[in-house]
Parts: C-alpha cells; sequence; structure tokens
C-alpha cells in the first residue's frame, strides 16, 4: 500500500491575462509526489517548470494566476488560501531553493540572524532553542564551525557554500515538501554534485518530498525518482527516471534525451530539436509540439494532445508514442 | 578602517583649506576693508595705522596663515557693520537655524522614509498616486514661494499661525530656544514645513524608487518563500538594504537644510544664521560673509564624513573589503 502523497496537483492551470488575450504557461498538469520522493521536472527555458513550483508555494507573480485545477498538500487543498494562511505553509510545510544562492541571501543581515528568524516565525521556541536549532541545521549541511558560522553575512561565504546555507534555511523548520528551482544551476559543476548529493540525503533521512526544477538531464538522472518532462506549459511525458531515459515514449521526451551529452553515450553527434518551443501566447492548435515533431501525423496538427491516462503505458501524451522492443 | 578614516580626515582638511583660502580672498578682493571701516573722514595716518593693525601690510601668504590661525581658535575678526566680535554674533544667532534646522529635518527624515515605504509596498494604490502627484509639487515649486503661499493661507487668510519671527524664547545656558514656549512651537510650524518640504519629497521618492528595485531581488522573494511576515519582510530586509543609497541623498539634504535656509529665513524673518549673512551680503560685511561660508563648509565636511561612516554601520560588505585593503 503506498502512501497517500504529500504533493497532489490536479489539471493545474496558470493563466496570465494581457490585452493580445490569455495566455497559459501552465496548462492542465497533474502530478503526484510521494513522501520521500524526488520528482525531476525538466524542459526547456519557458516551458513552465518554474512556474508550477511559484503556484505550489503561491508566489506568482501578478497578473499570473491559478486559473483552475486544485493543489492538495497533505490532503489539504492550498490554492484558494487566504494569503495569511499561505504564507503560514511557506516555510513550515513547503521549503523553497533558488536558483542562485549569490543573491538569495539578504546581504546585510547575519545568516544566524536568517536561520533565527525563520525558526521562530513557524516554530514556537525560546530564542536560545532556536540558536542551537540553527546551529545544528547548519552542520546538517555540511558548514563546519557552524556556531561561529552563524555570525558570518552571506559575502563571507563562497557561493557552495552559501547554496548549502541556503538549504538549511529552507529546510530549518522540516517542512514535508521542498521544491529546488534549478538549485544547481548557478554552481561550478564541481559543486553541483555535492549540493545534489547533500539534498538528495536531507529529504531521505526526513522522508521530504522534492520537487526538482532543473533543465539538467544529468542532475535528473542522479537525483530523482521519478521525471516529469514539460514541454510548452503541457506535461510531455512523466515516468520512472530510468524508463524515461532509456526508453521514452513521448518524441519530445526522446529528442531532449538525444540532446544529453551525458546521456547519449557512444553517440559521434548530440541530436539537436529542429525549431524553437512556441511562446505560451502563440500556442499552435493541436499538439503544441507537433511542428517540431518527426513523427507528426495530421491528428497531431488538428487535434490536442492527449492525456497521459490514453497512453497504454500511462506516461506520455502524445497520439503516436515510441515503441521501444525489450 | 582606521586607515579609511584617516584618509577621509585629510580629505577633509584639505577641503577646508581651500575654503579657507575661498573666504580669505574675499577680504582682499571685493572691496577694501580699510575705506569700509574708516568711512569717508580718514587721514593718509588712520589708513597706515589700521592697516598695520590689521596686518595687511604683511605678505599673503603670512596673512592667510594668519586668518587661518585665528579662524581655528574661532575668531572671524569684528563685523564691520556691528563692530562686534563675528563669533558672539553668529553664536548669538545660531540656536535659532539649528532648531529650525532640526525641526525640518528631523520631519523630512519621518514622514519621507515613512511615506516612500508606503507608497512603494502599496505602490498601485490611489493614494500612493496621489502622494507621488502631490510630491511633484514639493519637488518642484521654489521654497520662497512654498512659504509666501503657506503665510497667505494659515496666516493671513486663516490667521492661525504666525507669519514672522521665533516668538518667545527661553534663554537655557546662553542657549535661546524656542522650543519651551508655546508660541515658540508655533512659530516654527510653518517655516519648518517651508525648509522641509523640498527634502521630504525628494527622500520619499529616492525611498521608494529604492524600495521598488530591493523589493524584487531574489531575497526578498526567499524571504517570502521562508514564510515571514510581511513586515519583517519590508522593514527588516527591504528597508535596510535601501538605506545605503538613501543616506547619500539624505546626509547632503540635511547639510542643504542648513545651509540653504537664508530663503526661508529671510521670508519669515527668522532670526538665524541665514538671515545674518543675508544682511551681511547687503552691506558687504566681509568677516561675517567669510566666518559664515566657513562654518557651512565644516558642516558639509563633517555630515559627509558621518555619511561615510554611517555605511560602514549598515553595510557589513564594505567592513570586509576596507579591513582587507
Amino acid at each position: 500500500m503506498t502512501p497517500p502523497p504529500v504533493l497532489s496537483v490536479r489539471n493545474l492551470v496558470v493563466a496570465i491575462p494581457s490585452r493580445s488575450g490569455t495566455s497559459r504557461p501552465v496548462n492542465d498538469i497533474s502530478f503526484d509526489i510521494a513522501p520521500g520522493e524526488i520528482l525531476g521536472v525538466v524542459g526547456e527555458s519557458g516551458a513552465g517548470k518554474s512556474m508550477t513550483g511559484n503556484a505550489v508555494i503561491g508566489l506568482l507573480d501578478r497578473p499570473a494566476h491559478i486559473a483552475s485545477g486544485e493543489i492538495w498538500l497533505n490532503g489539504r487543498r492550498i490554492d484558494a488560501l487566504l494569503p495569511e494562511d499561505l504564507r503560514r505553509i511557506r516555510g513550515r510545510q513547503v521549503g523553497m531553493v533558488f536558483q542562485d544562492p549569490l543573491t538569495s541571501l539578504n546581504p546585510l543581515l547575519r545568516i544566524g540572524d536568517q536561520l533565527i528568524e525563520t525558526i521562530r516565525e513557524h516554530l514556537p521556541m525560546t530564542a536560545a532553542a532556536a540558536r542551537d536549532r540553527a546551529v545544528a541545521a547548519l552542520e546538517e549541511v555540511g558548514i563546519p564551525a557552524a556556531a561561529e558560522r552563524l555570525n558570518s553575512y552571506p559575502h563571507e561565504f563562497s557561493g557552495g557554500m552559501r547554496q548549502r546555507v541556503v538549504i538549511a534555511l529552507a529546510l530549518c523548520a522540516e517542512p514535508s515538501l521542498v521544491i529546488a528551482d534549478e538549485p544547481t544551476t548557478a554552481l561550478d559543476v564541481s559543486v553541483q554534485a555535492q549540493i545534489i548529493a547533500l539534498l538528495r540525503r536531507l529529504c531521505r533521512d526526513r522522508g521530504t518530498a522534492v520537487m526538482l526544477v532543473t533543465h539538467d538531464m544529468g542532475v535528473i538522472s542522479e537525483a530523482a525518482d521519478r521525471v516529469a518532462v514539460m514541454y510548452a506549459g503541457r506535461l510531455a511525458e512523466l515516468g520512472p527516471v530510468r524508463s524515461v531515459i532509456s526508453q521514452p515514449r513521448h518524441p519530445y521526451a526522446d529528442g531532449l534525451m538525444g540532446a544529453m551529452p551525458s546521456i547519449a553515450i557512444g553517440q559521434r553527434r548530440l541530436r539537436q530539436i529542429p525549431g524553437a518551443m512556441p511562446r505560451p501566447s502563440a500556442i499552435p492548435p493541436g499538439c503544441a509540439f507537433a511542428p517540431r515533431c518527426p513523427r507528426a501525423a495530421d491528428t497531431c496538427r488538428l487535434d490536442p494532445a492527449p492525456s497521459l491516462a490514453d497512453d497504454p503505458q500511462g506516461r506520455a501524451a502524445c497520439w503516436f508514442p515510441m515503441e521501444h522492443s525489450a | 578602517m582606521l586607515a579609511f578614516l584617516i584618509r577621509r580626515l585629510v580629505q577633509s582638511v584639505v577641503v577646508l583649506l581651500v575654503v579657507g583660502a575661498v573666504s580669505f580672498g574675499m577680504f582682499r578682493f571685493i572691496g577694501d576693508p580699510v575705506n569700509n571701516m574708516l568711512g569717508q573722514e580718514r587721514t593718509q595716518a588712520d589708513i597706515e595705522q589700521l592697516r598695520d593693525r590689521l596686518g595687511l601690510d604683511r605678505p599673503v601668504f603670512v596673512q592667510y596663515a594668519l586668518f587661518l590661525r585665528n579662524a581655528v581658535q574661532g575668531d572671524f575678526g569684528v563685523s564691520y557693520r556691528q563692530g562686534r566680535p563675528v563669533a558672539d554674533i553668529i553664536a548669538e544667532r545660531a540656536p535659532a537655524t539649528l532648531e529650525l534646522a532640526a525641526v525640518s529635518g528631523v520631519m523630512a527624515l519621518v514622514f519621507g522614509i515613512g511615506l516612500g515605504v508606503l507608497t512603494a509596498i502599496n505602490r498601485n494604490s490611489w493614494a500612493s498616486s496621489a502622494i507621488m502627484t502631490l510630491s511633484l509639487v514639493g519637488v518642484s515649486l521654489p521654497t520662497f514661494l512654498i512659504g509666501i503661499l503657506l503665510i497667505y493661507v494659515f496666516s493671513v487668510q486663516l490667521e492661525w499661525l504666525p507669519s514672522f519671527g521665533r516668538g518667545e524664547t527661553v534663554d537655557v545656558g546662553g542657549w535661546s530656544t524656542g522650543f519651551l514656549t508655546q508660541s515658540g512651537l508655533i512659530a516654527l510650524i510653518l517655516p519648518a514645513i517651508t525648509l522641509g518640504l523640498y527634502q521630504m519629497t525628494l527622500i520619499m521618492r529616492i525611498v521608494r524608487s529604492e524600495m521598488l528595485e530591493v523589493l524584487r531581488q531574489d531575497y526578498i522573494r526567499f524571504a517570502r518563500a521562508r514564510g515571514l511576515r510581511e513586515r519583517s519582510i519590508n522593514f527588516r530586509h527591504a528597508l535596510k538594504n535601501t538605506l545605503v543609497p538613501v543616506i547619500t541623498v539624505t546626509g547632503l539634504q540635511m547639510g542643504s537644510i542648513i545651509a540653504f535656509s537664508i530663503i526661508t529665513e529671510t521670508v519669515f524673518q527668522w532670526p538665524g544664521m541665514g538671515l545674518l549673512f543675508i544682511n551681511a551680503v547687503q552691506f558687504v560685511d566681509i568677516p561675517v560673509m567669510a566666518a559664515y561660508l566657513m562654518l557651512i563648509s565644516v558642516l558639509f565636511v563633517s555630515i559627509n564624513l558621518v555619511v561615510d561612516l554611517l555605511y560602514f554601520a549598515i553595510d557589513p560588505r564594505l567592513r570586509i573589503e576596507r579591513a582587507k585593503a
């Protein structure tokens, strides 16, 4: 019997109204994340990955808003909460890690103050207890001499160390879900692996669910249990990370894998997908990927892509999913 | 930190020496002080005697050195017009200007920062738009016009507030203060508004634009993603980051409040240093003008120094970089 999911997103639509009409950067997305599971979300820039994460944590910038769909967190519906209730959830139940650790920390406040403030905001603690907890949080993310480092300012840390501080901040109130939005993109390659390993270890230990947003398939293949491939605001494919990487069913996922140097080992040239992803305001009728798809037929250009449930294997939103022998 | 402080102090001294040279230059180039002091009925012997007494027959550099030595000791000579030591006259007038400037400055800071933050946080509300539009009036109307308008409305038409003077003052240890009497406080209202309005609107507009910039930063977004309260985000995380550029401008504006109180003091016949200076200009009372010039430059230089030190207090990044340098 599988445990109930931490996060359950159902038919989520994020809309941005503008004078020239409403665009939907996130269009009819559904997925679950189980406790301790890491769901990778990949796609090109503008595919709606970050927008999905922001919608879950309730930080969409106006005029973007959730137009329809449901978001359930630990059995509670959170997509229509009052701002004050949503604030209590942020940090306490949903932590967030941003892309650039150099700009995520307030440069004028000591990291200890930023940690203690966050802890005391969510947990009923004395200042001294919160301080101890802050030290423990820094130790957990592998910051040496944590007690002294509480008094340091962000600029006294290196980029990788700052991202550790950011992770400590995101996890200090023990949320059940962490949304990591490109957590390694701004880091050196050598540090990336450390940060990913750290994030994975911390979340495994605590049973924290993770939504790992990235465009780096290498990170996904290393860290994630399942992967959601997004294209033009929709889910193209959603499945276990091994199967999606080795046997992608959606032609876009297939193209994406072929374009990844770390995964397409032995191939002489990287494949590239011709063309560019359409802007959310100019998505063609039919399947959004059809103009770039090598397998597209008339059906693809006329009818919207089917839902994942229509795929016999339940993975790809495609009229003609790719079959793999063996 | 110490090296930085010493460097700034040396720079300040250089600035003051240059201003001193300009003040000193006024004695030599604007009229002949001997003529000014002796008037029409004079003999050649009188002139020679006075030249000798004032040291005007000595080389220029010696005169400049003497001028500086006296100035450092607070001796700016004797007013041509009043025949009293300039230092005494200024000491007598300073409280009026300083009290007026202090009230204006505090008013400009409190309302400027407060309204700036409020209009930045609620930037789409109609109240913010109204305040921003009104602030254009403060920035663009000249001070004397604002003063005259205020006098017209509140003194002439409504007869609520006095149109000139300080009201009654109380002497506290040689400092005549208007803070302790009702008429003194009432008399402060219109001049203080007139003097501080420009600074207030300027500070407000700077705080607002800086605040809008800071609110877009990642660390504000991250603070929000950690579920911190809006109040803490706005006043703890955001406001502090807006302060560095705001302090630069505000510091200089505080200097201007004292230096340019001339206009306000003239409009309201406020018996302060500004009015003293204007009268001195009319009578070519050079010792008073020179002393005023020196005083204002000392003021600006010290404010600049304080501003630089405030940077250190606010921004830890500067402390590190300077410590390494």
